[in-house]
């Protein structure tokens, strides 16, 4: 039995250990928010923060983050309104939204370790995250915002 | 001037509604509310009153302009518009409610917007493509907002014993002006559902001037808050008690099945609970599966490990010979031969025999697959003879359609209910997956979701289709072009629908071919057959791509070879205001709409040409290394030019420093939501110019993935996007927006580069080509 501490709660698992974090977040937790995008950490669309770090659940099997805390979108902030939540409203930087999770938290995790990116550092931090629809301009500046609050 | 730069200026919008996305069921019954407008409406068509003609009601099923079948107000005032469209990132399911909203005076913030199942003959066409959702529906919301304007109007003068010309709805209630009185929406609802509904002929629409919304770019997108949060609900996102999950091994190569198959290593696998082979039909056959074996299991994870453990010896049938190489040099021959003539003015071969020079371009462009964020996705539930579907499809009604003969039940028996799209870009037009999960699920006796992965959507969609586009450009001694031929060889969307197709089809020959806008003596346009040996389907502007990319990398070839402004050329061979006429063209498609609403207009397209030109900066100078270029398209009856800024280092690297385009689509509804689609089109523009290619090797897609099919990251994509929205005149019809931002991109690029470099690049994508 494996036991994870998922947006500060006690999960079971009696499965597969090498199970993937994403399907036992999306199919055996019902967190759907982190999303499904590419399966090989290539697109960010699965991003969640293990203990301060962004990490693509794609890639992470259950087992790899016991005892530590995963935080999903669902476990970002109790009413949704994390500056970068915020600040992606703010800017309306979605467009179909499916990649708007893994940037948010990807983002989320950016500013925990720098809290004043750059431009030039946020362009670098979030180029592990596809936008198909291409909303990477507001992303940057919205990411600036969040940062900055201007 | 409408001009708007860039995001920061769009702050402070933080205005959203709750939605509620349910199925056909509990819309029955939300609409069906103590009074709420009745249900059970009679079906009225779309007579004119417009001031111009779309060609919405040619489309299948047409429209429906019924206040009861699209808004319902509850008691406490909360009114509830349907949203028929399916919502992709256009902003479609926030835009046609609001223009409903804006006629019958209702407050955007006690507005929900519920999404409509899949019904036509209920909601009138719901194909979300084509970029027309807002030009075909503009005026029928318009009408079906002030309808139920006029019924809430009447009831008030009814309840106050005045005549209705004296009273007036204004923000969510209904005034009396001369005597003070007032009354909520919600306090008229069940008087107002039992006026009758009004002509549409006789209804009174609002003068623009009064618009609190429509044109406005205030408004945030319905699903905003959802999608920040992670609770939007896209297809994948359904759940349903005792769902079973599913993914699907198909055959590699177009047109093939299994031989045979081993599952029982992949029964092994935890978690896995069943391989069953699934039914697929012979190529082609229009957006039927293509079969394969399937494994079920407990989740996602445990099908996927299952399926990489089945051993299937596939027969891969007539296309397994397929190899990308072979197949361009097959499409450079035929587009050094004659082929069909599609338009033909003048006397083109005698023309390039007297010219005094003759510049030749042959551009290709290959295969390229949608791979939005979203794979395609389906969960079904099928029980005796019904079905109940929830999916990401472009095409709600289509769906409903195909599910129910791949079934053989009535289609009154098929419930589609459409989730947000996670992108669609044409993909989720075909529904493929839908039927797939109603197969499987009617054969296990529980729901099923199937999840297709990354390398299934690149390995088996409905590809761009792959091109040589080549022109052929006389000029005189004075370095006027005095012939244009165009030869276009590409395998049609036609050949997944009927076997055999070799020519392109009107809408393929209409996206840049035959309605070329160049004022030339001596024009022929010619389209040389082309067979397909994979499924071709539609992609975010279609043939629009390669079209404009020849076209306008050819004026500016001329440019160059006349040494003259890119601008000036373009503007030249654009030639003088006017209507085009093309007599010659069988079967001009004008994106389905009547040519007199939407003639192709070159004053419209001089006209952004000069915007982008005066806005972008034209001619400034610019660093070393540096080029800018220009293109200008026409395509889903919008107007559209785009200049980039590129910087190319020694290395070769490309870097896009800023893009500027301006664009004309008539009547508009929000603002912010076209920069967003016209931002978005500029990065995929760039994902196709720098990176797109999907290459076939004995009849199977080489590439899998975003490592081997990449698309343009942050890093990479333009430092800035500015958007010029031209103000359109009066009564202008509403036009595209989706798609045509595309086009223009990758020519822009391509002459920017020959600016920067003096390189020419005329095959895509540029790969390596600018490092050597
Ligand atoms: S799904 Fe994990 S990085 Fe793409
Ligand atoms: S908003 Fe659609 S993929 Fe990013």
């Amino acid at each position: 039995m494996i036991k994870l501490q998922i947006n500060g709660q006690e999960r079971n698992w009696d499965g597969d250990p090498d199970l993937s974090l994403l399907w036992f977040l999306r199919d055996e937790a019902g967190l759907t928010g982190t999303k499904y995008g590419c399966g090989q950490a290539l697109c960010g669309a699965c991003t969640v923060i293990v203990d301060k770090q962004a990490v693509r659940a794609c890639i992470t099997s259950v087992s790899d983050v016991v005892g530590r805390q995963v935080t999903t979108i669902e476990g970002l902030h109790p009413t949704g309104d994390h500056a970068v939540q915020k600040a992606w409203r703010q800017l309306n930087v979605p467009q179909c939204g499916y990649c708007q999770v893994g940037q948010i938290m990807q983002a989320a995790a950016l500013l925990i370790e720098n809290p004043k990116p750059t431009h030039d550092q946020i362009r670098e931090a979030m180029a592990g995250n596809i936008c198909r629809c291409g909303c990477y301009q507001r992303i940057e500046n919205a990411v600036h915002l969040a940062s900055t609050g201007v | 001037m409408n001009i708007i730069t860039n995001p920061k200026t769009l702050r402070g919008f933080e205005r959203y509604v709750k939605v509620d996305n349910v199925s056909r069921r509990s819309i029955l019954k939300g609409l069906g509310l103590a009074g709420g407008f009745v249900l059970a409406a009679p079906v009225m068509s779309r007579p004119a009153l417009a001031a111009y003609k779309t060609g919405a009601d040619k489309m299948p099923h047409g429209t429906v302009v019924d206040p009861r079948v699209f808004v319902a107000i509850a008691p406490d005032g909360i009114v509830t518009i349907v949203a028929h469209r399916a919502e992709m990132g256009t902003g479609v399911r926030t835009s046609l409610p609001m223009i409903v909203a804006e006629e019958m005076e209702a407050d955007w913030s006690r507005v929900k917007v519920q999404q409509a199942h899949g019904d036509e003959a209920k909601f009138g066409n719901q194909d979300t493509d084509g970029s027309r959702s807002t030009r075909h529906y503009l005026m029928p919301m318009r009408q079906i907002g002030a309808s139920a304007r006029t019924m809430l109007e009447g009831a008030a003068a009814k309840r106050w014993g005045v005549p209705a010309t004296e009273v007036k709805a204004v923000n969510h209630e209904v005034v009396h002006s001369a005597s003070g009185r007032r009354i909520g929406f919600g306090d008229l609802a069940a008087d107002a559902a039992k006026e009758s509904v009004p002509s549409v002929e006789g209804l009174r629409l609002k003068d623009p001037k009064d618009f609190r919304y429509l044109g406005k770019g205030q408004i945030s997108m319905v699903d905003l808050r959802d999608i920040t949060v992670g609770t939007a609900r896209y297809g994948a996102d359904v759940r349903l008690p005792g769902m079973k999950y599913a993914v699907i091994a198909r055959p590699p190569v177009t047109g093939g099945k299994v031989a045979s198959f081993d599952g029982a290593a992949a029964m092994k696998v935890s978690g896995v609970e069943k391989v069953m082979e699934v039914k697929g039909w012979p190529w082609p056959s229009k957006f039927q599966p293509l079969g394969g074996v399937a494994v079920i299991a407990r989740n996602t994870g445990a099908a996927i490990k299952g399926r990489d453990a089945l051993t299937i010896v596939w027969d891969d049938g007539p296309n397994g010979k397929y190899e990308s190489a072979a197949y361009r040099a097959e499409l450079e021959e035929a587009a050094r031969k004659p082929g069909l003539v599609v338009r033909k003015e003048g006397d083109v071969e005698a023309a390039l025999k007297g010219a005094d020079r003759v510049i030749v371009g042959e551009y290709y462009l290959p295969h390229l697959a949608h791979v939005a964020m979203e794979p395609p996705v389906a969960v079904a539930d099928v029980k005796g003879d019904k079905a109940e579907i929830w999916a990401p499809v472009q095409s709600a009604g289509g769906t409903r359609e195909d599910v129910a003969k791949t079934l053989g039940i009535p289609q009154e028996n098929v419930t589609v209910n459409v989730t947000l799209l996670g992108g669609g870009f044409g993909r989720k037009s075909k529904c493929d997956y839908a039927i797939e999960a109603a197969l499987l699920s009617k054969e296990l006796g529980a729901p099923v979701k199937v999840q297709w992965t990354r390398e299934d959507d690149v390995r088996n969609g409905f590809l761009h289709t792959v091109s040589v586009e080549r022109i052929e450009a006389g000029l005189d001694k004075s370095g006027k072009v005095t012939a244009w031929r165009h030869r276009s060889v590409a395998p049609s969307i036609a050949s997944t629908f009927a076997a055999g197709a070799k020519h392109q089809a009107p809408f393929e020959l209409g996206m840049g071919l035959v309605d070329m806008p160049f004022e030339i003596a001596n024009v022929q346009c010619e389209n040389p057959e082309a067979a397909a040996h994979t499924r071709i389907g539609w992609f975010r502007a279609v043939s629009n791509i390669p079209r404009a990319f020849a076209v306008q990398s050819m004026a500016a070839e001329i440019a160059h070879a006349t040494k003259r402004d890119q601008k000036d050329m373009l503007l030249e061979l654009i030639g003088s205001p006017r209507i085009l006429k093309l007599d010659s063209v069988k079967d001009l498609w004008n994106y389905g709409e009547p040519y007199e609403s939407y003639p192709i207009d070159t004053a419209r397209l001089r006209k952004v040409v000069e915007l982008v030109a005066d806005k972008g900066g034209w001619g400034r100078s610019v660093p070393k290394g540096h080029g800018l270029g220009i293109a200008a398209h026409r395509s889903f009856v919008s107007y559209i030019a785009t200049i980039v800024e590129v910087a190319v280092d020694d290395k070769g690297k490309l870097t896009v420093p800023r893009v500027d385009t301006a664009i004309d689509c008539g009547t508009y509804v929000n603002p912010e939501r076209i920069q967003s689609q016209i931002e978005g089109a500029a990065i995929m523009g760039m994902s196709l110019v720098k990176h797109g290619e999907i290459t076939f090797k004995d009849g199977k897609v080489q590439q899998g993935n975003y490592d081997d099919f990449p698309v343009i990251r942050i890093d990479e994509s333009p430092a800035v996007t500015n958007v010029y929205i031209v103000p359109p005149a009066p009564d202008t019809p509403p036009s595209g927006v989706g798609e045509p931002g595309v086009p223009p991109f990758a020519p822009a690029l391509i002459n920017a580069i020959f600016a920067a470099t003096g390189k020419r690049i005329r095959t895509l994508p540029i790969g390596k080509q600018l490092e050597a």
